[in-house]
């Protein structure tokens, strides 16, 4: 892999059966990324946006072709490795904000440094350097269920970028979110990409996001059909 | 180290759901603990009654006799060894001598035996001295079941029948001078006690005995010619297999209410596996490896076992005390229909082989229980958790 690439797709063909039939949600997608990118999957619902960012994260295999990020080819990747690149390497972002409703503001952000098995004092500092970012210090001891959708997402994207990872995936993080927090958490992303030098992928169909965009890819029926820079700064 | 942390954060966030099914399995766990103590109880009280009143440290029998085969008792007669008398007149010892008898109360036939002992004995707990004081030709003490089955009452003339050692017949009034309450049923059943000289003239059978008891604590003679020494273990034998057939029985009932338990803790596990699915996504995606997903759920359940280890301790320490303390009442003579000698109160004995295994058990249970459903998740794709579906 090219200095400053993390992640390239080679002929990627992704294919669901469905009974006798089968969907192919990606077809031949040949695609690269660079660190720091700014970047964003758009299309409309079954492009195959979110199939993409699956595979890109380890969370799903393709079923011809290759995605390689930061080195690896995901689909040669045992589950154990698969896990430890997303808990290592990968944020995730996703529409509905998965937060693990039992656990405090703190202690959602802090799960993933507590499976990378940092030492408390750390971890403590990088949670709330985290919760910083993302204006939610305030709230460290709060419940998923006493916070507004904005401040959900904040947590996730404090969450995602915690551990300071190369690549954060985000499935349309803002479909659940009003303008105002829509802006706000995109500023806040956009802060920590320049910041952090973090590589963000989107998967949207959302024009506040797509605004913010520096590149944009568009998928049609699983291909890529246009790879353009985007508005976004 | 990660796993069980989690677990006691997920299971103490999930709040009153924890709880409650942490007081449901405490309830079939302070059940076991209190059942089997109960039965400890029954056995340990059971073994005591039967060394006071009959047993003692053990009973030396004399060749030839057997409590089952009354037809022994012809023969089973004998003037105790030396080193057996050395102790009885030590006081170390008593004897007792048994003939086969029929007394005639109100006129029916009822066959008895008669058993001679000494009225000042005191290694046993009969109240034999009221054969030593009563002036009567033929006094004689018998158990509240046997006033009872014969129609018999304190100061009661009836007539006896016996046959001596030389086979001759002879019959004689004896008189109750004592109805004992004993909860000893094989002192008190079929049986008359007579002073032993009294019998051993009536018998001829001077100087002669069928059993000799030992005194508590005592240990036994080496080989006595012509007696055999039946221990205490010997002697319980019975007792202990009838106590044991019992809790055999209970048995059944820890099985069913541990299957309970485990039919909850399974319900919880496979709707909490199902409604947590998107969560156990989430984790995937955060980087927890399906192992480590299987043992966190496996944990959250045998935490079950734990928490109800601490709920059952806050309710069931105050209960099983007060039952240790005050006894668990029968009602009046309901423990003859046990078939031993039980009384009418019991008091459960709970020891610490009994909670720590019954503790250990739950928690295997909970364990095993918790990683059936758990292996589920084994096969679930991320992507589908994610989406809140189950493959």
């Amino acid at each position: 892999m090219e200095n400053g690439t993390i992640i390239r797709t080679t002929d990627l063909v992704k294919i669901y059966p469905m009974g006798e039939q089968s969907i192919t949600a990606l077809q031949d997608v040949n695609l690269t990324f660079g660190r720091g990118e700014f970047a964003g999957l758009v299309g409309p619902s079954g492009s195959g946006k979110t199939t993409l960012l699956n595979i890109l994260g380890s969370l799903d295999a393709p079923t011809r072709g290759s995605a390689e990020v930061l080195g690896l080819r995901v689909e040669a990747l045992p589950h154990k490795k698969a896990a430890e690149l997303r808990n290592r390497h990968i944020g995730f972002i996703f529409q509905t904000f998965n937060l693990l409703p039992v656990y405090t503001v703190f202690e959602n952000v802090e799960f993933p440094l507590l499976l990378l098995g940092m030492a408390t004092a750390a971890r403590r500092k990088a949670v709330m350097d985290a919760l910083e970012w993302v204006h939610l210090a305030d709230r460290a001891k709060s419940r998923p269920n006493q916070l507004s959708g904005g401040q959900s997402q904040r947590v996730a994207i404090a969450r995602a970028v915690v551990k300071k990872p190369e690549l954060v995936l985000a499935d349309e993080p803002t479909a659940n979110l009003d303008a105002e927090n829509s802006h706000h958490i995109l500023h806040t992303m956009e802060n920590i990409n320049r910041e952090l030098r973090t590589t963000f992928l989107f998967s949207t169909h959302d024009d506040k996001v797509i605004g913010h965009l520096r590149r944009k890819i568009t998928l049609v029926d699983g291909r890529v059909a246009k790879d353009e820079p985007g508005a976004g700064r | 180290m990660i796993i069980p942390k989690l677990a006691i954060r997920n299971m103490l966030g999930a709040g009153a759901k924890t709880w409650l099914n942490a007081a449901v399995l405490s309830m079939a766990y302070v059940t076991i603990i209190w059942a089997q103590g109960l039965y400890n109880g029954f056995d340990a009280e059971v073994s005591r009654t039967m060394i006071d009143a009959e047993y003692g440290g053990g009973q030396y029998w004399v060749e030839g006799y057997d409590p089952y085969d009354p037809f022994t008792l012809q023969d089973a007669h004998a003037v105790p060894a030396a080193p057996l008398q050395i102790r009885i007149d030590a006081g170390k010892a008593t004897p007792i001598l048994i003939v086969q008898g029929t007394i005639y109360p109100g006129g029916r036939i009822l066959p008895i035996l008669l058993k001679g002992i000494e009225p000042g004995q005191s290694l046993l707990s009969i109240p034999t001295g009221a054969l030593g004081t009563s002036g009567a030709d033929i006094p004689a003490l018998v158990g509240s079941r046997m006033a009872k089955t014969g129609g018999l009452a304190a100061r009661d003339t009836v007539t006896v029948r016996w046959r001596d050692a030389r086979g001759a017949f002879d019959a004689r009034d004896l008189q109750i001078v004592e109805v004992m309450k004993t909860i000893a049923q094989s002192i008190d059943e079929g049986q008359v006690w007579l002073p032993i000289a009294t019998l051993r003239e009536m018998a001829a059978m001077p100087g002669q005995a069928t059993i000799v008891v030992t005194a508590k604590d005592s240990a036994p003679t080496a080989a006595v010619p012509g007696w055999s020494f039946q221990s205490l273990g010997v002697l319980l034998k019975d007792i202990k297999d009838i106590v044991k057939g019992k809790t055999v029985g209970a048995s059944v009932l820890y099985a069913i209410l541990l299957f309970l338990a485990a039919l909850a803790i399974l319900n919880t596990q496979l709707l909490s596996i199902w409604r947590r699915r998107k969560e156990i996504g989430t984790m995937m995606a955060l980087g927890v490896t399906r192992g480590r997903v299987i043992g966190l759920f496996t944990f959250e359940g045998a935490l079950n076992g734990v928490f109800a280890a601490i709920v059952g301790a806050l309710w069931g320490i105050p209960l099983l005390a007060y039952f240790a303390v005050h006894g668990l009442s029968f009602g009046a003579n309901q423990g003859d229909s046990f078939g031993i000698a039980m009384s009418d109160k019991m008091y459960p004995a709970y020891s610490a082989a009994l909670v720590l295994g019954t503790t250990v058990l739950v928690f295997l249970i909970t364990t095993i229980i918790s990683y059936l459903p758990a292996r589920k998740i084994g096969k679930l794709k991320p992507t589908d958790a994610l989406q809140g579906r189950m493959t």
